[in-house]
């Protein structure tokens, strides 16, 4: 028997991090509508959606599929076809306009103040380039260095995010990396350029579990390194609630919740949020039944009038005068907590929250 | 006592549903390269004992190439085994002609990952289900459609939608379909091989919840693999974990997840990130597992897991650890370090 120290396993406790409140927004997202027209019609992916995200803080954006939270996120990068996409609003980055940039100004914006890291590594790689040339072709085009040094930078890159032997690495294809390595060159190549605003799209959902608690702990210190702001897009309420600082919850192409992340996750007042909750089986505690919500998201052909939640609100029937039918509920704080906003007509959710929906959470 | 029916089954008084002995799949594969030579040899599963009483769920849980899928498809049949048994009803199927497996096929049905590939986008909803229905000889006197009908009612769809196509269903109302054409058998047992990872979050409570008033309901046997830790421990009585081919730990549901012997168990359980951390639950100690899962063409002598184990020793790369109870813990574990987490040990003590 070897001493106890030997035996111990390597363990980390992430703590959360200290609050700093009314720091200026660098990221700004003011009423974006995002559309695309179609031969069955306009399909409206994003409706209305503003949020603003400090410097060093991680906001998860939460939704199902079709809830328009890839389709915000590649605005931010300029990455929509102009020709086929019609956008209005505002996404302020670092003071810069996004919204009708040119294209030519998009090419030095996007890299080198904003970048994105995408689900599937094994697609967002170039299968016939090197590791090494991917990342120096994206560190030129916004460094005037000579090749040996951008691949200096490379190598440097690599070891950043934790690939072993970087110096081998670098010569090699994607092919000879596992997953879990992909998504770490991806990473490093996102942050080869010290962009400000990092997008993260689904970062972790093709990886494995113990993988994925690599990549969340690499992209929590690099954060804390390079001092950006993150989005995280995701539909794991589990990893948002180990990444993020704040929450934005999003169904039919628009927030219906944003508030910091123990608030929205501790006790949320939008009925989604709840239904979400409800839908979760937990890996600890006692094994609940699940509430899922019935029904499944709407068409962004045909979106339902009023509050888009309502076909599938248990609740609507609590608020009088067809109102979920009718009127579409504002983004407001609902309660005397200012700190967070929700679009919902329902009366005093948090009580429904502590007396109906907190009992029978899973 | 052996008995033969109708459908051509024999069953043995007493033996379990199912039962795999030391079952291996090995896939060959070319070298490497223009010049290679000889054959390499996939140890995708490499002997993978287990039971499955009738009524049962067992879940089993690994990470991407772990053997969970090759296992789905050695139960039913869609691979022959290189090596090993697989009793149904204690009668060995492992090598049975496709002929003699006909009436077995009825009994163990499989629902696939993918609501979208896994039903013909030609066919109607009827005719998938009523096919089900007519291979195996299943339908009954008041008529195909009236069975299609009762089914779809029975997997929550409107049974007016009979002559629509798959295109016209949302994801999880297409996973509904693939159960009703696996219930359309009324298998004894159903393998579920990711049933609900490609659906959303609310749609996948609904599939769930489904499958859990069908197994009460109809008393069918599940083996159900996911790799979401959460769902398996909600659906499953029994968990068996599976690492590069081997089964590294199993046991009922409460023991595998509340008190883990196995050091992988232990750091796959605390990589799972957890909600409870902002209702006041204590952040768990992740254990950081450093490297990738080795490749099984050549996996590590010995014990498979020593190449990422923090226990490892010498006698880990020499002896291939059985998988056996030990005298603490209620699961049967595959380490000859084994033992529950530090935690829990001292929670006991106090």
């Amino acid at each position: 028997m070897t001493d106890q120290t030997v035996r111990a396993p390597q363990t980390v406790t992430r703590t959360p991090r200290a609050r700093a409140e009314g720091e200026e927004a660098y990221l700004e997202v003011t009423d974006l509508h995002v559309q695309f027209p179609t031969a069955d019609g306009k399909v409206q992916a994003v409706q209305g959606l503003s949020y603003a995200l400090p410097l060093r803080r991680t906001l998860a954006i939460v939704g199902e599929s079709g809830s328009g939270k890839s389709v915000s996120s590649m605005a931010i990068l300029g990455l929509h076809d102009r020709k086929s996409t019609w956008i209005s609003g505002s996404i302020k980055v670092g003071g810069k306009e996004v919204v009708g940039m040119s294209e030519k100004d998009l090419m030095s914006y996007r890299g080198a103040d904003a970048a994105m890291i995408f689900q599937d590594p094994q697609s967002s790689l170039h299968p016939f380039f090197t590791i090494g040339a991917q990342i120096t072709e994206s560190y030129r085009a916004h460094h005037n260095v000579s090749k040996r040094a951008a691949k200096a930078r490379a190598v440097d890159m690599l070891g950043r995010v934790g690939i072993p032997n970087p110096s081998r690495r670098v010569d090699q294809y994607p092919h000879e990396f596992s997953g879990g390595m992909r998504q770490r060159a991806m990473i490093a190549m996102a942050l080869v350029n010290d962009p400000k605003l990092l997008i993260a799209d689904e970062p972790t959902t093709a990886l494995d579990v113990t993988v994925q608690a690599q990549i969340l702990d690499l992209i929590a210190d690099l954060q804390r390194d390079f001092g950006s702001a993150v989005v995280f897009i995701t539909h794991d309420l589990g990893v948002v609630a180990e990444i993020a600082d704040d929450i934005l919850v999003m169904y039919g192409g628009n927030a219906v919740e944003h508030g910091p992340v123990e608030k929205i996750l501790g006790s949320p007042l939008h009925p989604y949020s709840w239904g979400l909750l409800e839908s979760i089986p937990a890996v600890s505690g006692t094994p609940g039944p699940l509430h899922p919500i019935p029904g499944s998201p709407p068409s962004l052909l045909a979106m339902p009038s009023g509050c888009a939640f309502h076909p599938r609100c248990e609740f609507r029937d609590r608020v009088g005068g067809d109102l979920c039918r009718t009127l579409k509920p504002e983004l407001i704080p609902r309660t005397a907590d200012q700190g967070r906003t929700s679009r919902c007509h329902l009366k005093e959710p948090d009580k429904v929250f502590e007396t109906e929906v907190l009992p029978r959470l899973p | 006592m052996t008995t033969t029916d109708k459908s051509g089954i024999k069953r043995v008084a007493g033996a379990p549903l199912l039962e795999l002995n030391d079952v291996k799949m090995h896939f060959r594969t070319k070298g490497e390269g223009l010049l290679a030579r000889g054959t390499k040899w996939v140890q995708a599963v490499d002997g993978v004992s287990l039971t499955v009483q009738p009524g049962e769920t067992l879940g089993l849980v690994g990470e991407s190439g772990c053997g969970k899928s090759t296992t789905a498809r050695l139960i039913t049949r869609l691979l022959e085994p290189t090596a090993g048994e697989i009793k149904y009803e204690g009668v060995d199927i492992a090598h049975m002609s496709e002929r003699k497996l006909r009436p077995y096929r009825r009994e163990i049905q499989l629902i696939f990952q993918d609501p979208y590939s896994s039903l013909n986008p030609r066919h109607t909803v009827g005719t998938i289900v009523g096919t089900a229905l007519r291979t195996h000889g299943m339908v009954p006197k008041g008529g195909e459609l009236k069975r299609v009908q009762e089914l779809l009612e029975v997997v929550g769809l409107n049974p007016e939608h009979y002559n629509r196509y798959p295109h016209e269903f949302s994801g999880g109302q297409r996973q509904r379909i693939g159960i009703a054409r696996a219930l359309a058998a009324r298998p004894k047992i159903i393998v579920a091989d990711e049933p609900v990872s490609a659906l959303d979050v609310s749609i996948q409570a609904q599939v769930m919840n489904l499958l859990e008033n069908l197994r009460k309901e109809l008393g069918i046997a599940f083996v159900f693999i996911a790799h979401d830790l959460g769902v398996v421990r909600h659906f499953c009585d029994r968990v068996a974990v599976m690492y590069l081919g081997r089964m590294v730990e199993e046991g009922p549901r409460d023991a595998l997840y509340e008190t883990p012997q196995h050091p992988y168990t232990q750091a796959l359980l605390s990589a799972v990130p957890d909600i409870g951390v902002v209702r006041g639950v204590p952040p768990k100690h992740r254990i950081r597992l450093v490297g990738d899962v080795p490749s099984p063409v050549d996996p590590p002598s010995g014990c498979r897991f020593r190449t990422r184990c923090w226990k490892a020793e010498e006698i880990c790369a020499t002896s291939d650890p059985a998988l056996e109870r030990k005298p603490v813990g209620d699961t049967v574990v595959a380490c000859h370090f084994a033992e529950p987490p530090v935690e829990s040990i001292v929670a006991e003590a106090v």
